[in-house]
């Protein structure tokens, strides 16, 4: 018996998680309690990304609430003039339009927090770099041949992709994508202040995709620790009963 | 008051008798240990399921062009909708993980063998209807692993010959995965088969309840009765002492199942997997399909085999020989305690291909996955296939008359 | 088994504390799913108040609104509507409006309004929540010759004036329910929303 669960115990580290993507995932480092950040993200959002995309299962009177928003600067800054606080963060541009501009339809961007991870988002969106043969000049690390624009680039600055040669086993070599650069260096400073604003962004997209998420979280341990003064009642109940029982 | 109102009752209703028969007066052994908690587990996790079930049915839209939006409805505008969808999300993982470790339960004692091959079948009938229960389900959040993980199992029946593609149009209603077969796993997932599995939970304990409850030690508590109460001599009363011990087993149960619900629903991508994010495309599949972790080892098995017929019958072969168990194990004793090694090292390896090839199910196959899964499946055939002869072989050492108290 | 020597205090005493805190759990445990019936965001969100334009409303015209999946009416009463209100008196139930469910407090007296050109009401009947007919007096009818203008639920038959006051001899309770409501502006009317101070 005791050998057997040995054997379970060896074998679960074996089960790791591999990521299936070519180049490493830059952690988003983004914190779901920072109102401040989520604010700004939000913002960031409404401006830049609801120009295409929606958050259709979203209403912008919970976001607000959650972020504390007031109302009058929810409706002036956050929201489309004849939008009413409980509707949704749906879009005027319709699917067939988008189908044409950008050749896909851009998704729904309610649950791809979940969808993705925040990791992926944060470096998918730090890794646009320009590629002429591209209908928009940009290409991406994290989604080749993407349809979207780079739509942030005035606040990071271009990027220009980092080759590198490799030799393979027969002695061939080629230039493999290992990452992007700056090209302007001076850009740095604006390249830095984008990540934050990125970062930013990922969060309030972590928070729209389970706004209850935190709300989870508190209540969470609550009913861990109710749960733990019952066992606690419950197991001296049973052993006074037990007590019945000769060996 | 209470004790005239009981006496009314009985009079019309064996209330009194129902209580003590599968209660107050059902005799289990005393010596169970930490695995005897997974069968009142398993009823619990079954409440909790059909409870926020109903709950979230109410909600919850069975059409393609809505379902995804109305779980989404549940998780965000339905006061704690989100709290009852874990519920049920993370419960559905947890009937698997309790029924798994129950069933491993009844392999090292041998609950299955004589006089309890009935208990043992409903059981396993149970575990059949759990698996298309939660497969049905599965496929209600119309997320791309909802959408694709159908297409993928439902064309398995295409394999079999003559009929199969007949039978899987008939399955899905469609060319393909959709409206009408969501319709119809709906309306199967919340009525046909929890009916289905009311009843055989009833046949199973009615059934235990005749024969009684088997122990660590293999012993029967029946052939040692008290020659003035006919009571086993070994036997306690269900209740209190069984009462109050799966209490506690609860208490401690709910932590943990509590711990998953609040801080890791999604774990990791096992209980919710990313890609069911996505609502259902059926023009793009996923970059990589797995079933949910509790089909995989089965999944598995099906990859190992090159043929996709004989994929598809050595899949449910290998569901098949749990139901055949009662008949294969041909060991003069129950309980591993007194099995000898040969019987030790077949269950270690059992064990150990039944994990691997769960592992091997969620990931990606590659040559070398594929053989390791070749060599599991051969040994989890092998464990069942050549049991009436290591069975026989094994040196079993001798059952005590009375149980042994931990 | 042995019950000898059973500390029967403390088996009760624990038996009742687990009780007990089980209980507890098990109420706190139906919280979640009692407050799952309640009216959802969305619901929420579909009843918010409503602004209502009542600056092209005709003296004796009527204007029907959506609040809260309900039919709120507006109708502008004439200077005749307002007098015939004083001589209806003996035969309404509740004339007086003092039953105070059926109005908000700031809503007062015989018109049944904040101003008393302008009736606002839920247009729902009291008896069985059907939606009565708007009825002029110069209108077509079997209510009488005495009828002064109002509402004939077609259901049962229930009647209420032209302030929402029930008659006697009909089905109907009570005086029909005026929603809280304020004006914005002398044109602008928001359902919804009590008027404050």
């Amino acid at each position: 018996m005791r050998r057997m669960i040995a054997v379970f115990a060896l074998l679960f580290p074996c089960i790791s998680f591999a990521n299936t993507g070519e180049l490493p995932l830059t952690p988003a480092n983004n914190d779901l309690r920072d109102r401040a950040s989520l604010q700004a993200g939000a913002k960031t959002f409404v401006n830049y990304c609801m120009g295409c995309h929606s958050a259709e299962y979203s209403r912008y009177q919970r976001v607000a609430d959650d972020l504390g928003i007031p109302e009058e600067v929810l409706k002036k800054n956050l929201m489309f003039a004849g939008d009413k606080v409980g509707e949704t963060m749906s879009i005027a541009m319709s699917k067939k339009d988008g189908q044409r501009w950008f050749g896909v339809i851009p998704p729904d961007l309610s649950v791809i927090s979940r969808a993705r991870g925040v990791d992926w988002l944060y470096t998918y969106l730090t890794s646009f770099y320009l590629d002429s043969s591209r209908p928009w000049g940009v290409n991406n690390l994290m989604f080749k041949d993407v349809g979207m624009p780079h739509v942030l680039w005035e606040q990071q600055g271009w990027q220009k992709p980092v080759f590198e040669k490799v030799t393979d086993a027969e002695g061939h070599s080629h230039e493999v994508l290992k990452g992007v650069a700056l090209v302007d260096e001076k850009d740095a400073k604006k390249a830095a202040d984008y990540r934050q604003t990125v970062r930013n962004l990922v969060n309030f997209l972590e928070y729209v995709g389970e706004p209850a998420k935190t709300v989870r979280q508190d209540l969470g341990w609550k009913v861990i620790l109710f749960l733990a003064i019952f066992f606690v009642f419950a197991y001296a109940l049973k052993k006074e009963y037990w007590a019945d029982i000769p060996h | 008051m209470i004790k005239s109102l009981v006496s009314w009752i009985d009079d019309r209703f064996p209330l009194t008798k129902l209580w003590n028969e599968h209660l107050a007066e059902y005799y289990a052994p005393k010596n169970f240990n930490f695995w005897y908690y997974f069968g009142s587990l398993a009823l619990l996790v079954l409440v909790i399921q059909i409870l926020t079930g109903i709950f979230l049915t109410m909600n919850y839209k069975p059409d393609a062009t809505l379902a995804f939006a109305s779980v989404e409805y549940i998780m965000r505008d339905v006061n704690f909708g989100w709290l009852i969808r874990y519920m049920h999300s993370t419960g559905a993982s947890f009937f698997f993980i309790v029924v798994y470790l129950h069933m491993f339960r009844g392999l090292m004692y041998g609950s299955y063998k004589k006089p309890r091959e009935l208990v043992w079948l409903f059981g396993m009938f149970l575990y059949l209807c759990l698996m298309a229960e939660a497969f049905m389900g599965y496929l209600l959040p119309w997320g791309q692993m909802s959408f694709w993980g159908a297409q993928v199992i439902i064309s398995l029946f295409g394999a079999i010959p003559y009929v199969g593609e007949t039978l899987s149009l008939w399955i899905r209603g469609d060319f393909v995965v959709a409206d009408a077969t969501l319709n119809r796993f709906f309306s199967l997932h919340v009525i046909a088969l929890p009916i289905v599995l009311l009843g055989l939970v009833v046949a199973h304990i009615i059934a235990l309840h005749e024969v009684g409850s088997n122990n660590p030690d293999g012993v029967e508590i029946k052939k040692n009765k008290d020659p003035v109460t006919h009571i086993p001599v070994d036997g306690i009363p269900f209740h209190p002492y069984y009462t109050v011990k799966d209490i506690a087993g609860v208490a401690g149960f709910l932590i943990i199942f509590s711990l998953v619900l609040f801080y890791m629903p999604e774990m990791g991508g096992y209980f919710l997997e990313d890609a069911n994010f996505v609502p259902a495309d059926p023009l793009k599949t996923p970059v990589h399909i797995a079933p949910v972790w509790y089909f995989t080892p089965f999944y598995a098995i099906l990859r190992a085999v090159p043929d996709k017929f004989l994929g598809v019958v050595a899949m449910g072969g290998a569901v098949a020989m749990l139901f055949l168990l009662p008949w294969l194990d041909r060991s003069e004793v129950k309980s591993i305690r007194y099995k000898g090694i040969i019987f030790k090292t077949a269950l270690t390896l059992f064990v150990i291909s039944f994990v691997g090839l769960g592992y091997l199910g969620m990931q990606p196959s590659t040559p070398v996955s594929t053989l390791v899964a070749q060599v599991f499946s051969a040994i989890y055939f092998g464990f069942f296939l050549l049991m009436p002869l290591y069975s026989q072989w094994d040196q079993t050492k001798p059952v005590p008359e009375r149980v042994t108290m931990p | 088994m042995s019950t000898e020597g059973v500390n029967k205090s403390r088996r009760r005493f624990l038996t009742a504390a687990t009780t007990v805190v089980g209980g507890v759990g098990t109420v706190f445990a139906a919280v979640p799913f009692l407050a799952y019936w309640q009216p959802s965001a969305k619901a929420q969100a579909a009843g918010a108040p409503v602004e209502v334009d009542i600056s092209k409303l005709e003296p004796g015209q009527r204007l029907t609104v959506e609040w809260r999946g309900k039919p709120v009416w507006v109708v502008r009463r004439t200077k005749q509507n307002l007098d015939d209100l004083t001589k209806l008196s003996d035969k309404l139930r509740d004339p007086n409006a003092e039953v105070t469910t059926q109005q908000p407090e700031y809503v007062k007296g015989i018109t049944r309004s904040l101003k008393p050109e302008y009736l606002v009401v839920v247009g729902i009947c009291t008896h069985l929540g059907c939606s009565p007919n708007y009825v002029k007096a110069d209108d077509a009818h079997n209510l009488g010759s005495d009828w002064k203008g109002g509402f004939f639920c077609p259901c049962h038959g229930s009647r209420f004036d032209l302030a929402g006051r029930v008659f006697q001899g009909v089905p109907a309770p009570t005086n029909l329910v005026v929603p809280p409501y304020t004006y914005l502006s002398d044109s602008r009317i928001v359902v919804g929303v009590d008027t404050k101070g």
